[in-house]
């Protein structure tokens, strides 16, 4: 069970973490509690797989080329296709979805031909072809994911 | 434009920050920075909008948002735009992306994600979505997503290049 404490640190800082010195201490001092008690209140975050990381989201192809790539690929293969996939390091999210196209990664590349050849190499090494689907257009202005802490 | 100690430092935070005490200070001193060095470099890189949030990355799934669907829509092109933002600002919508149709194979060129408690949840967000942005009659997809194979931030090289004028706000 998450405490009162675990929620809101989950929920008010996923976009103003404190950029300061004492980042913790601030953050103990808006909520009232000590720095040692949000300290080993991230650790317990962090241990259970409830924050991927405390850190930078950057903007969509600010910094080399990114894109979403998707692949139909038969049951029989999909174990090994995925994991094939997310051995690149170029590629940070890797799902399957219940579609035709079942396999969903995104990757990023130095630049576009480092993408490409990326690509071009998973499917000469799945013997599966890849849908290529670059962002054109982020519509996105609400940051964050915001939690329901009322249930 | 960033230069080669911005990069170092983006690429360095992108694992997440350490929790402790001086958390800035830990990453200069892996980078032979000032701690304010690294603060002062943060901070112009959110305020120019390369770090477009700076803060807690949550797994939705562990917390129980389990139900998490990418929505696919064939929208006309002139009304992409327009649309795009109406459904960014709905509180359950995650993300919304225009992305360029493979003609017949598949012909949508509006994403949008929502994340929620339970399928029917997500369902009838998705539901109360098309009424309110007027969607009744398009084409689309829900793709749930089933096993995740991998979720960790970016890996950025050296050879990486910034790109800031492709950035869309």
């Amino acid at each position: 069970m998450l405490s009162p404490l675990h929620k809101q640190l989950l929920n008010n800082y996923q976009q103003d973490f404190p950029l300061s010195p004492t980042p913790y201490r601030d953050i103990a001092d808006q909520l009232g509690v000590s720095e040692d008690e949000v300290l080993a209140a991230f650790q317990v975050l962090a241990e259970q797989q409830m924050i991927s990381r405390i850190g930078p989201v950057i903007a969509p192809n600010a910094i080399g080329s990114s894109a979403l790539v998707a692949m139909a690929v038969s049951d029989a293969d999909l174990a090994w296709v995925a994991e094939l996939v997310s051995s690149y390091p170029e590629v940070n999210h890797n799902y399957e979805r219940e579609n035709r196209f079942n396999l969903w990664f995104v990757l990023i590349g130095d630049n576009e031909e480092h993408l490409n050849s990326v690509i071009a190499d998973i499917e000469a090494r799945s013997g599966y072809p890849a849908m290529l689907l670059p962002m054109l257009a982020d519509y996105f202005i609400n940051l964050g994911f915001e939690l329901n802490l009322h249930d | 434009m960033i230069d080669a100690i911005d990069f170092q430092l983006i690429a360095a935070v992108q694992a997440g920050l350490p929790i402790a005490a001086r958390p800035y200070a830990a990453i200069a001193a892996q980078l032979a920075l000032s701690e304010q060095d690294v603060i002062d470099r943060l901070l112009s890189l959110k305020a120019r909008g390369l770090i477009k949030r700076w803060g807690v990355v949550v797994k939705h799934r562990q917390l129980g948002y389990r139900a998490n669907a990418m929505i696919v829509m064939d929208i006309p092109d002139d009304r992409v735009a327009e649309l795009g933002r109406q459904i960014s600002q709905l509180s359950f919508v995650n993300l919304c992306y225009q992305r360029p149709r493979q003609g017949e194979t598949w012909p949508y060129n509006l994403y949008c994600m929502i994340h929620g408690k339970s399928r029917e949840l997500v369902m009838q967000q998705w539901a109360a979505l098309q009424q309110s942005c007027g969607l009744s009659g398009i084409t689309f997809e829900v793709l749930f997503s089933r096993r995740c194979f991998k979720q960790r931030g970016a890996l950025y090289r050296q050879a990486c290049q910034p790109r800031l004028e492709a950035s869309h706000g």
